[in-house]
């Protein structure tokens, strides 16, 4: 991916350095003022490096998958859906679930900066937040799939979601053919985050470890 | 405002590349960077489309070379001092040097899982939407120099509504310190070709979430 996204390599050294000095300095500053708490800080980071991430999103699918009703709900407001499922996280306002279908493949772009269903698949990824895909996903979406290795058939209607307000969008991806009465357990484990994104598809039964 | 934020449609910043196995973050900074902002949000101190506005503003050689929390820090910065939350040589001696501005509340150990879910954007309807799903529109060609959510290239562009969303806060009008000014906001849908010219994949659609004020029945 572009250098300028990659700070944190060893060749931007002094760079990473100046950064790290200046961040340092305005967390002092601001604790010193009492407007943060470093231990509630200490307590949001580690949410995000353990416990917020594509699983959520991944249990939402394969329960969609097994269950019509969940499926019908989950379409037609997908922030009441996910709140009935007990061992999902509830998610806020604004969450929107598109359907890929035969005929219709969803894609999702946040091109003015980085719009993301964090509460379902957690942070996102550089590519995601990266010029490239913020500037191309819009313009040639089939050449942004050829980059992550998906090709779709000509005929599929490629549909962009720019997320150019609060609401945030989740695909639900198709189904993989041979996992007729999988568990969701089982099912969720081909659910990856690019297939949430629409920038890749759902594993196929033979793509995980057994 | 036009800056280099507004990615849409650019050419030229080459192929998507993935990191294998990223982990959430890749320097400590970049979370306590990440964990100060959600912090300062929870106390009051500004709103997302104020971050994102900074962000805006940043001089585009500056925005362009800076990875995402960089952006974050600089927008921070930015509103820190803008708002009177610190002084520049506070931020210069690395240390509080003057008393505090109050806050709304403030981010405790206690309510962080609290804070971890979305806040809501729906706010009361100030009128009946003027727009339903099916209805033809345009959407205006606008320039304005401050916070937007109308890019570029969506502009002065014919679509269809598709979804409603219900009335939302305005960013344009949050951004800039005039207040909430619920609008209804709508999924609007347009043709590839609408957008892009007749050379686009005729299979693509594209759609943006717009705010009534963008819009015009068509």
């Amino acid at each position: 991916m572009a250098t300028h996204d990659h700070d944190h390599h060893d060749e931007h050294g002094s760079e990473l350095s100046e950064t790290q000095l200046r961040v340092r300095a305005l967390e002092t500053i601001l604790t010193e003022k009492g407007y943060v708490d470093p231990a509630a800080l200490d307590a949001i980071v580690e949410n995000y490096e353990t416990k917020v991430g594509p699983r959520n999103g991944a249990v939402i699918v394969a329960k969609a998958w097994t269950d019509p009703a969940f499926r019908q709900a989950l379409l037609s407001d997908a922030t009441k859906a996910v709140a009935t499922l007990g061992h999902v996280s509830r998610v806020g306002d604004h969450l929107v679930a598109v359907e890929n279908t035969p005929q219709r493949h969803n894609m999702i772009v946040c091109t003015l900066c980085s719009c993301y269903p964090w509460e379902v698949l957690g942070l996102p990824p550089i590519w995601y937040k990266s010029a490239p895909y913020r500037s191309r996903a819009v313009k040639d979406p089939r050449g942004v799939l050829a980059d992550f290795g998906v090709t779709l058939p000509k005929e599929t209607e490629v549909r962009v979601w720019d997320s150019t307000a609060e609401t945030r969008f989740l695909v639900l991806p198709m189904r993989p053919a041979g996992t007729e009465g999988w568990s969701e357990e089982r099912l969720a484990d081909l659910v990856t985050r690019d297939s949430m994104v629409g920038t890749g598809l759902a594993r196929k039964p033979g793509e995980i470890a057994q | 405002m036009n800056s280099v934020h507004d990615m849409g449609g650019m050419d030229g910043f080459g192929k998507v590349e993935v990191e294998r196995n990223e982990p959430p973050f890749h320097s400590r900074w970049e979370g306590r960077v990440l964990a100060m902002q959600r912090a300062m949000g929870y106390a009051g101190a500004w709103h997302i489309d104020h971050s994102r506005f900074a962000q805006e503003q940043l001089p585009p050689q500056v925005y362009l070379a800076a990875s995402y929390y960089q952006r974050w820090e600089l927008a921070m910065e930015h509103n820190l001092l803008q708002r009177g939350y610190i002084a520049p040589e506070e931020l210069a001696a690395g240390h509080a040097l003057r008393p505090a501005k109050p806050l709304d509340r403030k981010l405790t150990l206690d309510a962080v899982p609290g804070s971890m879910m979305r806040s809501s954007f729906f706010r009361q309807q100030q009128g009946p939407a003027r727009f339903k799903p099916g209805d033809r529109v345009r959407t205006r060609n606008m320039n304005p120099l401050t916070h937007t959510r109308l890019p570029r290239y969506a502009r002065d562009k014919l679509g269809v509504v598709e979804l409603i969303h219900g009335c939302h806060a305005y960013p344009d009008s949050v951004a800039t310190d005039r207040g909430d000014d619920p609008q209804w906001l709508y999924t609007v849908v347009f043709e590839g070709r609408e957008i892009w010219g007749a050379d686009a994949d005729p299979t693509l659609k594209i759609s943006i979430d717009a705010f009534e004020p963008y819009l015009e029945s068509a």
